[in-house]
């Protein structure tokens, strides 16, 4: 990439020494937790921002992706003089953990050099969150200027200003909520289970096949993706962009192939995603979404969730996201203002539903400009 | 805060220092930010357009988007030492119940409006018969987001009718300061500071 240089990006691995206690009540030994930096980090260590990334991100926010090669999932805000700026900022982005970008999960080998598989332990935001501290206690930063994350990123955005109050100025949450609901976690059994529903996965222990196509449960795996991915569009925006159009056709086949464009479009989506993503990493990670409730790890209250944080807080939605609806964003802004935190909230317009966090809305790169300036 | 409107000059001018402030329907957030800088305030504000809040948030100000008519519910008893509601208390759906509200938020409260009975006001319904649009009120009538419109009269009387105390009261003609004898004829704007 061009401005490869000015990005001054580089990759590293976090080994955690000690064992990592996880809210399961298991401890995980060894954990590794790959993290891209970007930018420089000041004298005093107070310029750093944490961007934490959404259910089938990685820790490339802004360099190419490992295995697609397509630019950084958030290119369009993390650079040179862009709203994220990396000429200000010292940008730390990891790879959650249990995820399938170098950060230890179920496919990483577990103590007898087996994948860990189903063996790997059920883990929550929250220890994604504490494993990614431990970057923070290796590098020196104290405080972080800001968090920073959309939709699942959001999450570990919220839980970090609320587990780890003294260690943010600034916390900034898009797309996301403070606790999943019935409709949350029922999309996500559906891909779960279209996993599990494939011969393939075999409980779990598909690595022995070896990468490639068909080795592991990418059929189950794709329909999971299809699934999730209608929840991400727009109802408005799915219909203006394929409406009832046929692909590639001009009549009905009277079959079952894709004759709709829609249909074309989420196999590609689907089988696509199995070329970058680990099944099981899918099914431990969408565990711990639907295990977050902020609330009740605070005693059921939401407001005390934030009672030891002094950060600023800025929660973004969009009005065509039906997925994390604008309510779930006001009810956190709430509890934020009951907690007597300084708070901001905004819902966007735009046409393309959850995914807006990631697309071209001009008036995000406005909000999070302007928060983070201060 | 030179630049600030003359209301908004009148109410930042009587802010007590240090004090919480909620400014409901706080537009681009020109008095929150002249009361942060300049006062020390801890200022919060309300707003219904979302560019407008977004300006605030680039500003670096803590407002929520939200609705004076129904969101101002979510916030506790007396939690801010003044609410203020500028320009706003005529484009609400009910004025007497979010004043209400306002006096519950706040432990005082700013209120301005334009008075809408201006002589130019006057003037124009009595000699043409028609809803007046002047350089206060600019907007005509099928499109004005002003649908109650009230005059230093009205506000007095609903006032007085609730048992409020005011505590000041400003009428401005321009950015003229207009006495409270000549107020319902020749002031555009009046602000109130109320309390309970």
């Amino acid at each position: 990439m061009a401005d490869a240089e000015a990005l001054l990006a580089q990759s590293h691995v976090l080994e955690h020494t000690a064992p990592l206690a996880l809210d399961g009540g298991q401890a995980l030994n060894g954990a590794r937790i790959a993290y891209e930096t970007y930018g420089r980090l000041n004298a005093d260590k107070s310029n750093a921002v944490m961007i934490f990334h959404a259910l089938t991100g990685d820790q490339c926010v802004a360099s190419p992706h490992p295995i697609t090669g397509k630019p950084g999932w958030w290119v369009r805000m993390v650079g040179p003089g862009k709203p994220i700026d990396t000429d200000r900022f010292f940008i730390i982005c990891a790879n959650v953990l249990g995820g399938c970008y170098g950060s230890t999960g179920p496919a990483s080998l577990g103590p007898d050099g087996q994948p860990y598989a189903m063996r790997f332990p059920v883990i929550t935001i929250r220890d994604m969150v504490r494993a990614q501290v431990g970057i923070l206690d290796a590098l020196g930063i104290e405080q972080l200027h800001a968090v920073v994350g959309g939709s699942m990123g959001g999450m570990q955005a919220l839980s970090f200003a609320a587990n780890w109050p003294e260690r943010t100025r600034a916390a900034l949450v898009i797309a996301s909520t403070a606790r999943h609901t019935a409709q949350n976690i029922a999309f996500h059994e559906v891909g779960r289970q279209a996993i599990m529903a494939d011969p393939k996965w075999k409980g779990g222990d598909y690595y022995a096949a070896g990468k490639g196509p068909d080795k592991g449960p990418d059929k189950g795996l794709a329909v999971a993706r299809m699934a999730a991915h209608i929840t991400y569009l727009s109802e408005e925006g799915m219909h203006e962009k394929f409406g009832r159009k046929l692909q590639d056709r001009t009549e009905k086949t009277f079959g079952f192939d894709a004759d709709f464009q829609v249909e074309s479009y989420l196999r590609h989506q689907g089988l696509s995603f199995t070329d970058r993503f680990d099944a099981n990493s899918y099914l431990y990670i969408t565990r711990a979404m639907d295990y977050f409730d902020l609330a009740e790890e605070h005693g059921g209250r939401l407001a005390d969730a934030f009672r030891a944080s002094k950060a600023r807080f800025c929660l973004v939605s969009f009005d065509t996201d039906w997925l994390y609806p604008t309510a779930e964003s006001r009810t956190i802004a709430h509890a934020l203002n009951a907690s007597g935190a300084p708070v901001s909230f905004v819902e966007l317009s735009a046409p393309f539903g959850h995914d807006s966090f990631l697309l071209d809305v001009p008036a995000l790169d406005r909000v999070i400009a302007g928060f983070l300036k201060q | 805060m030179s630049q600030l409107r003359p209301d908004l000059a009148v109410i930042a001018a009587n802010v007590a220092p240090g004090s919480r402030v909620l400014d409901i329907g706080c537009g681009d957030g020109a008095l929150l930010a002249a009361l942060r800088d300049g006062k020390q305030v801890d200022a919060r504000g309300m707003e219904l357009d979302p560019h407008d809040v977004a300006e605030c948030v680039a500003k670096g100000l803590s407002v929520m988007q939200g609705d004076a008519d129904t969101d101002l519910v979510d916030y506790p008893d007396a939690a801010f030492d003044y609410a203020i509601l500028s320009q706003t208390l005529q484009t609400t759906k009910r004025p007497d119940q979010v004043l209400d509200e306002l006096l519950r938020v706040g432990r005082k409260a700013f209120v301005s409006f334009p008075n809408f009975g201006h002589w130019r006001v006057r003037a124009s319904l009595l000699w043409h018969g028609r809803m007046p649009v002047t350089r206060l009120l600019p907007v005509a009538w099928y499109e004005t987001p002003n649908i109650h419109h009230v005059t230093v009269s009205d506000f007095r009387d609903l006032v007085a009718a609730r048992h409020l105390t005011v505590e000041g009261a400003w009428y401005l003609s321009g950015d003229k300061r207009i006495s409270d004898a000549a107020a319902s004829w020749r002031a555009e704007h009046a602000v109130f500071l109320l309390s309970r």
